[in-house]
């Protein structure tokens, strides 16, 4: 696809590649990176927003200050991502095993409408979704009633939305990697007299490892980045997700508030950076499916 | 996700031929709607397929039918009487119509960009480049953090005095602007932000379907004297039809999500609850602004219409 020559020409021309692509490096993080020198400085403006503090100018006060006010939220996300993420996985390729392996004659039409699921906007069902657990299911106060926190009962409710509306995409993964397994290999087992639970347990799901950790880590970026749902199922308060109290952080200072917003913002992100880090080749599978 | 419609489509139409040339005895392992295999499928699939059309379906036709009702914030919606009057109410209402039209505009420009703009770097990173991985890595980033987190980057990077974006502007003669609180700058401000944080899915999706191209088309046009620019112009973007159709759609479902990035720039008002009044277990030092929006007549049917257009209803209205 490149011009294989090796005329001086061609080798400017790599160097011009090499350069744009260097800029679109800087493009890409400068935001992040501004955002990173900011965090660290005691005076935000006492140099330019993209250069380091000088060595007298430097504080942590910005990040231990984030993390004290966002780790009540940080807690909820946690316990809202982390069973949201895994159950919504199981369902999903529990789904598309019944869908795609186990044969049977509608099961396109199902599937489409499964799939159909992914391109909901969220708030094209937010008004019901926010009156059935108010109203119809409030969790909430069903858990208070019984010495559940009000708060534990309302994010059980988002947890549920979240595995509701992660279900689509989920078997859409799954079933794009159960149709290559090779009928035979299930066929054989059939043969041999196994159960379609037993096919299910001892050789579909072991071969779903690698579909897993791409669905797992995709999944768990969605749940863990979502505002809207958090905003209008929970609120403020003790069980909002870090995503809540963040939008609210610094908010009522000015300039002065850009250290701890910026602080707030990388305490908050830092799950998904790491999961990001370490898993980016999963997560560029995940969102290119 | 368009080859995988695609797939489905064809699957679903093999399946059609194979009954109707093959008859009942080839066939179908599959057998009828009472087989064996139907039967032990449906632990698997049903209970998903319950959860997720209650969210789903059940949420869209319920949203539906609230908007032909006059129900309001608080109380029950009275089912008796159903007509178009909120869509009426919604389409005579200006900051509705506004905010439909900014919803529209950032729809349009953003996911244009994002294709233009992703195509472009999936072409330069498709040069057989080295360390591939990491620049893609980078320009993926973005879309790995949270509209919130993003949000709070931008609006320093817009800041009117001391922003990045106003520095570098500066240092060409031009500027400072006011990004954020400028009507006439706003959206463009917010869609190139976006563009920041999608620009790098396109990419990956392009690159995909860069390489699912065949080497031999790209040999092919050289030997036949193309430049390089003829070559992508004419051989190889109108075979990447697939992969735009299926990046237009999710940058499309992206775009509508902007909500969250758009509220994190500006918000500190939280909603109250449906149904009852919000609880009062706010954190101290919370502003509850009061929403924006004219007038105690916003009906709540209006707003189950108006929730798609809602993302925006904060920006200004061009021409107005």
């Amino acid at each position: 696809m490149t011009d294989t020559t090796d005329s001086t020409g061609t080798d400017w021309r790599r160097v011009g590649l090499y350069a744009v692509l260097v800029l679109l490096v800087v493009f890409y993080l400068l935001p992040l990176w501004t955002g990173l020198m900011t965090s660290i400085k005691i005076d935000a403006l006492s140099t330019a927003p993209f250069l380091p503090p000088a060595p007298s100018g430097f504080t942590a006060i910005h990040w231990t200050r984030a993390a004290h006010a966002l780790a009540g939220g940080l807690v909820n996300s946690l316990i809202l991502a982390i069973p949201g993420t895994i159950l919504s996985a199981l369902l999903g390729s529990m789904a598309a095993y019944g869908l795609t392996t186990l044969e049977w004659r509608y099961q396109i039409p199902v599937l489409v409408l499964f799939i159909a699921g992914i391109f909901i906007p969220y708030q094209a069902v937010l008004i019901p979704v926010s009156k059935f657990w108010a109203v119809y299911l409030p969790l909430g106060q069903y858990g208070a009633a019984v010495g559940i926190p009000k708060w534990l009962g309302d994010l059980t409710g988002l947890i549920i939305t979240h595995v509701a509306y992660g279900i689509p995409i989920c078997t859409l993964l799954f079933r794009t990697y159960y149709k290559d397994f090779s009928d035979e290999m299930v066929e054989a087992a059939r043969l041999d007299g196994a159960t379609t639970h037993r096919i299910y347990r001892r050789i579909i799901l072991p071969l779903s490892v690698p579909m897993f950790a791409v669905t797992l880590i995709y999944q768990f970026t969605q749940i863990w980045n979502d505002l809207l749902f958090a905003l209008v199922i929970v609120g403020p308060g003790k069980g909002a997700p870090v995503t809540v109290p963040l939008a609210q952080l610094g908010a009522s200072l000015s300039d002065v508030g850009f250290g701890i917003r910026m602080a707030g913002a990388f305490v908050a992100a830092l799950p998904t950076i790491i999961v990001y880090v370490l898993f980016g080749d999963q997560f560029a599978e995940g969102v290119s499916t | 996700m368009r080859e995988k419609l695609a797939t489905l489509a064809r699957t679903l139409f093999r399946r059609r031929r194979a009954r109707t040339d093959g008859g009942e005895a080839t066939a179908n392992p599959s057998g009828g709607f009472l087989s064996d295999q139907f039967v032990s499928s449906l632990p698997y699939w049903l209970p998903a397929f319950l959860i997720m059309g209650l969210a789903v379906y059940g949420a869209i036709f319920w949203n539906f039918l609230l908007s032909l009702t006059d129900f309001q914030q608080f109380g029950n919606p009275d089912y008796g009487h159903l007509d178009l009057g909120m869509y009426a109410k919604a389409f005579g209402d200006q900051v509705f119509l506004g905010a439909l039209q900014n919803t529209f505009a950032l729809l349009v420009s953003f996911t244009l960009c994002c294709l233009v703009v992703g195509l472009l770097i999936a072409i330069l990173v498709d040069q057989k480049i080295r360390y591939e991985n990491t620049f893609r890595t980078i320009y993926l980033l973005p879309m790995a953090l949270s509209f919130v987190v993003t949000a709070q980057f931008w609006l320093w990077m817009y800041n009117k005095q001391n922003g990045v974006v106003n520095i570098i502007l500066g240092a060409f003669g031009l500027g400072p602007y006011e990004w954020i609180g400028n009507p006439a700058l706003v959206l463009g401000a917010v869609v190139f932000a976006l563009i920041w944080q999608f620009s790098g899915y396109a990419m990956v999706v392009y690159l995909a379907g860069l390489r699912a191209i065949p080497t031999e088309q790209f040999e092919a046009a050289r030997v036949d004297g193309a430049t390089t620019l003829r070559m992508y112009w004419r051989v190889i973007i109108p075979q990447l039809k697939g992969a735009t159709i299926s990046a237009s759609v999710v940058l499309m479902v992206f775009a509508l999500k902007a909500f969250d990035f758009l509220y994190s720039l500006s918000g500190s008002y939280y909603p109250p609850k449906v149904g009852h009044p919000r609880d009062d277990d706010g954190p101290a030092g919370v502003q509850r602004r009061p929403p924006r929006v004219r007038g105690g007549d916003r009906h709540h049917a209006v707003r189950a219409r108006a929730r798609h257009h809602r993302t925006l209803s904060r920006l200004p209205i061009p021409g107005r």
